[in-house]
C-alpha cells in the first residue's frame, strides 16, 4: 500500500469530526440566515432579506463596536502580560509560585468568575465599593449599572481571567531563548531593558503575532462573561456580537435573523483574522 | 527542566479535566432524567406485557434548586405508576434557562417530551401555530375545568382552544419589613403620596428603601405595569399589547414618567440595573433594604423556608400597590399562572400523555400548597389545609380581586417582550423618556402586524 493511503486513513477520523462538527453548521448557519424561521414552526426562504436587515441593524453595529473595543483592549493587555512574563522569566525570588497565581484564574469556569466578579462590583456591600468608601469616595460608580462604564467593568476581569495563558505562552517562549545570546549581550554592555527589548522581543515575536491572533478573534467571538454578568445589558450598554445572536435566536426566537447574525460574525472575524496576518507578515523570521 | 515539564503537563491535565467536564455537563443536562430512568425503562421492558407505553415528562425543578417541587413530582409520578402499572414516565429534569433552550431546540427537530412544562401567552403562540402541542379542550369537558381558578385557563388558550393546564398562579405584592418600618415610625401605604412619604423617611435615616434587581428586567416591568393598572384602569396595558390601545396613550406615558419620579427620588437601591433578582432579593432578606415587590412565588421565603432566620419572617408582612393619586383599585392586580402542562400533539402515547397530565394537575394542588408553598391554580379549599397566615390572606386576596393582568412580558410576543425588556432597563436608568419609551413600544409592535 502507498504511504498516501495511509495519510488518508489516518487523517479521515480527524477531518469527518471537524467536518461534522465545524464546517457542516457553519454552511448551515449561512443557510438558516436565508430563512424566516421561528426554531418551532416551518422555514420560509427569504433570500438575503435578513442579512439586508444585518448591514442596517443600529444594534448590531452597537455590539459589533463593542466586540472591536473588546478586541483592542485585549491587544493591548498583551504588553501587560508580555511584561509581566519578562519579569518572571528573569531568576526572581518566588517567581515559581507567582508564575501559578498567575495561573489560577485560568483553572477557573467562566462561571465562576462571573459570580465572583459580580460579588465584587456589587455597589452596596461589594468589596470594590467598600474599599473606595474607606477612603472617604462618596458617590462611588455603580460598576455594571452604569451604561457608561459598564464594558470597562467587564474588561476588568477579562484581563484577569486570561492572564495566565499568555503568561503561561510567553514565558515558555521566553525560556527558549538561549542563554548564551543574554549572556553575549551583557558583556557587551547591554541594559536589562534594551535586553528585553531589541533582543528577547524580536527572539519571540512568532509567539506574539499569534497571541495577537488568539486575542482578537477571542475578543470578538466573546460571550460567556458578558452573558453572565450583565446580560448585555443595562439596554445593550455591554452587548457583544456573541451574546447578541444569542439573545435574537434564543432570548426573540427569531433563528433566521439570529443565525444571520452569527455569520456575520463569522464573516468579520475572517476579515479581521486575514487583516492581522497581512499587517504582521515579516519579510524573514528571526532564528536563533 | 523537568519540574517546569511537570508544571506544563499538569496544567494540560487540569484544562482538559476543564474542558471534559464542560461537556459532560451539557450532556448531563440533556440526559439527566435519561439516566435517571434508565432502570424504570428497563424494568417496564421486563414487565414484558405487551400494552405498556412510556411517556416523556420533562420538568423544570430540580433537585437543588427546588427540593420541595421536585421531591412532590415523584411523589406523584410513583403514585401514577402504582395505579397505571402498565405506563411508566419517563422523566427529564432541566433547570429553568436550560430548560427554555431545550424545549427550543426539541422543538425544532419535532422530539418534544410527551408532557412537559411551558409559559402561558406569547410564549406558547409559535408552539401552537407550528403544531407542535395538542388542543386539551376533550380533557378539560370531563369536569377537569372546574377544578381551575377563573380566569387562568384563558391565559394557555389560543383560538378557543386550550393547549395548556396550569400549576401556579401567582400575584404581585410589596413585601415589606415590618420591624424597619416600626423603628422609623411608619405603616404600610395605602397610596402613592403615602409611599413617597415611606420612601422619604427611610432615606432621611439612610436606609435603601426597595430592592429592585433591574438586570432581570422583569422585575422593573411589574412596577410599571403596577403604576399603568391604578392609572388608566386594569385594561389599558392589555389593550396597547393586543392592538386595541396604544403605548401611546397618556395613562401610560404617565406611568411610564411616574417609574422615573421614583427613581429620581431614590426609592429603588443603588445600581439597581446592575442588580439580578436574586441579589436584590438577598438585600431584603439581610435587612438592608425595607421593601421589595416579588410575585407570591416567594411566599416560603417569608413563612415557611426554614434556612431564613424565624425572626425575620415574623417581620415580612406585605401591601397591595397603593392607589395613585386616588385613582386605581387595589384588589386589582399583576400576576398570572407561571408554567403549565402541555401535551406534544405528535406523541406516540397521546391518551396516556393527557391522563397523566390530568392526574398531575388533580394531584399537584393541594399538595403544592401545603408541601412546597405554591399557590397553585386550581381550587384549593384553604381552610381545610393547615396554612400559615399569609397563605390564607393571599388566597382571601384572590378570591376578592376584579382582575389579573398577565406579566406584560409574557403577553408580548417573545421579539416584542424583548424590546420591553430592553427599554424598561432604559426608563429606569433615565436613558429614555417617557414618550420615547411608548414609541419604542409602538414600533416594535407594529413591525409585527
Amino acid at each position: 500500500m502507498s504511504n498516501k493511503w495511509f495519510i488518508t486513513l489516518y487523517l479521515l477520523p480527524a477531518l469527518l469530526l471537524v467536518g461534522i462538527l465545524i464546517f457542516i453548521p457553519l454552511v448551515l448557519t449561512g443557510y438558516y440566515g436565508l430563512m424566516r424561521w421561528d426554531g418551532i414552526g416551518a422555514m420560509e426562504f427569504i433570500g438575503l432579506t435578513n442579512y439586508i436587515n444585518v448591514m442596517q441593524d443600529g444594534m448590531f453595529w452597537q455590539s459589533a463596536g463593542h466586540s472591536g473595543l473588546l478586541a483592542v483592549f485585549s491587544t493591548l493587555s498583551l504588553a501587560i502580560y508580555l511584561a509581566v512574563s519578562m519579569i518572571l522569566a528573569s531568576k526572581i525570588k518566588g517567581s515559581d509560585l507567582l508564575r501559578k497565581i498567575y495561573l489560577l484564574p485560568m483553572l477557573l469556569s467562566s462561571v465562576a468568575i462571573a459570580q465572583l466578579w459580580i460579588k465584587i462590583y456589587n455597589p452596596s456591600n461589594g468589596m470594590l465599593n467598600e474599599i473606595l468608601a474607606w477612603f472617604g469616595v462618596q458617590n462611588p460608580p455603580l460598576w455594571l449599572a452604569d451604561p457608561n462604564i459598564v464594558l470597562y467593568s467587564i474588561f476588568i476581569p477579562i484581563l484577569w481571567q486570561y492572564a495566565g495563558f499568555y503568561i503561561l505562552i510567553y514565558y515558555a517562549a521566553l525560556k527558549n531563548i538561549p542563554e548564551s545570546i543574554i549572556e553575549a549581550a551583557k558583556i557587551d554592555g547591554a541594559s536589562p531593558f534594551q535586553i528585553a527589548y531589541r533582543i528577547k522581543l524580536p527572539l519571540i515575536m512568532g509567539v506574539v503575532k499569534v497571541t495577537i491572533v488568539l486575542a482578537i478573534v477571542g475578543s470578538l467571538k466573546y460571550f460567556d462573561l458578558i452573558y453572565v454578568m450583565t446580560g448585555g445589558g443595562p439596554n445593550g450598554a455591554s452587548e457583544v456580537m456573541a451574546s447578541y445572536m444569542y439573545k435574537l435566536a434564543f432570548g426573540t426566537n427569531n433563528f433566521g435573523y439570529g443565525s444571520a447574525v452569527g455569520f456575520m460574525l463569522l464573516i468579520i472575524t475572517l476579515i479581521v483574522t486575514v487583516i492581522i496576518r497581512k499587517v504582521t507578515a515579516d519579510k524573514e523570521e528571526l532564528q536563533y | 527542566m523537568l519540574k517546569r515539564k511537570a508544571v506544563t503537563s499538569m496544567c494540560a491535565l487540569v484544562a482538559g479535566a476543564l474542558i471534559v467536564t464542560g461537556c459532560s455537563d451539557a450532556a448531563d443536562g440533556g440526559n439527566n432524567g435519561g439516566a435517571e430512568n434508565n432502570n424504570n425503562a428497563g424494568n417496564n421492558a421486563n414487565g414484558g406485557s405487551g400494552e405498556s407505553a412510556t411517556v416523556e415528562f420533562m420538568h423544570l425543578w430540580p433537585q437543588g434548586s427546588s427540593a420541595q417541587h421536585h421531591r412532590i413530582v415523584n411523589e406523584i409520578i410513583e403514585d401514577f405508576e402504582a395505579e397505571n402499572e402498565n405506563i411508566t414516565i419517563d422523566l427529564s429534569v432541566l433547570s429553568n434557562e436550560q430548560y427554555k433552550d431545550q424545549i427550543t431546540i426539541l422543538s425544532s427537530s419535532n422530539e418534544l417530551p410527551d408532557v412537559g412544562m411551558t409559559w402561558a401567552a406569547g410564549y406558547l403562540d409559535p408552539f401552537v401555530d407550528g403544531n407542535m402541542f395538542a388542543p386539551l379542550d376533550d380533557m378539560l369537558e370531563d369536569g377537569l375545568r372546574d377544578e381551575f381558578v377563573a380566569g387562568t385557563l384563558e391565559a394557555y388558550e389560543k383560538d378557543g382552544q386550550s393547549y395548556g393546564l396550569p400549576l401556579e398562579l401567582n400575584t404581585v405584592y410589596v413585601y415589606y419589613n415590618k420591624a424597619i418600618f416600626e423603628e422609623h415610625g411608619l405603616e404600610a401605604p395605602e397610596t402613592y403620596d403615602e409611599l413617597e412619604n415611606v420612601i422619604n423617611v427611610l432615606n432621611e435615616n439612610n436606609v435603601e428603601p426597595i430592592a429592585l434587581g433591574n438586570r432581570d428586567s422583569w422585575t422593573g416591568s411589574m412596577w410599571y405595569m403596577y403604576f399603568a393598572d391604578r392609572i388608566g384602569g386594569s385594561d389599558v396595558l392589555t389593550n396597547a399589547i393586543n392592538r386595541s390601545g396604544s403605548f401611546e396613550d397618556p395613562a401610560l406615558v404617565e406611568a411610564a414618567a411616574k417609574v422615573q419620579e421614583m427613581v429620581q427620588n431614590d426609592s429603588f437601591v443603588s445600581g439597581f440595573n446592575g442588580l439580578a433578582d436574586e441579589e436584590a432579593k438577598s438585600m431584603f432578606m439581610n435587612e438592608q433594604s425595607a421593601m421589595y415587590m416579588i410575585a407570591t412565588w416567594d411566599l416560603p421565603n417569608y413563612t415557611t423556608n426554614e434556612d431564613v432566620p424565624q425572626e425575620f419572617r415574623d417581620n415580612v408582612g406585605y401591601f397591595k400597590f397603593p392607589t395613585v393619586d386616588g385613582d386605581g383599585d387595589t384588589d386589582s392586580f399583576v400576576g398570572g399562572p407561571g408554567v403549565g402542562l402541555f401535551v406534544a400533539e405528535n406523541s406516540d402515547v397521546k391518551d396516556e400523555a393527557k391522563q397523566f397530565a390530568a392526574y398531575f394537575v388533580e394531584q399537584w394542588g393541594s399538595r403544592a400548597v401545603t408541601d412546597a408553598g405554591v399557590i397553585p391554580a386550581t381550587v384549593v379549599d384553604g381552610d381545610a389545609l393547615d396554612l400559615p397566615d399569609m397563605y390564607v390572606d393571599v388566597l382571601q386576596d384572590l378570591n376578592d380581586a376584579t382582575n389579573l393582568t398577565l406579566y406584560a412580558d409574557v403577553q408580548m410576543s417573545a421579539s416584542v417582550a424583548q424590546t420591553h425588556l430592553d427599554s424598561i432597563q432604559a426608563l429606569f436608568g433615565l436613558d429614555m423618556t417617557p414618550e420615547e419609551f411608548g414609541a419604542k413600544h409602538e414600533e416594535a409592535l407594529s413591525e409585527e402586524e
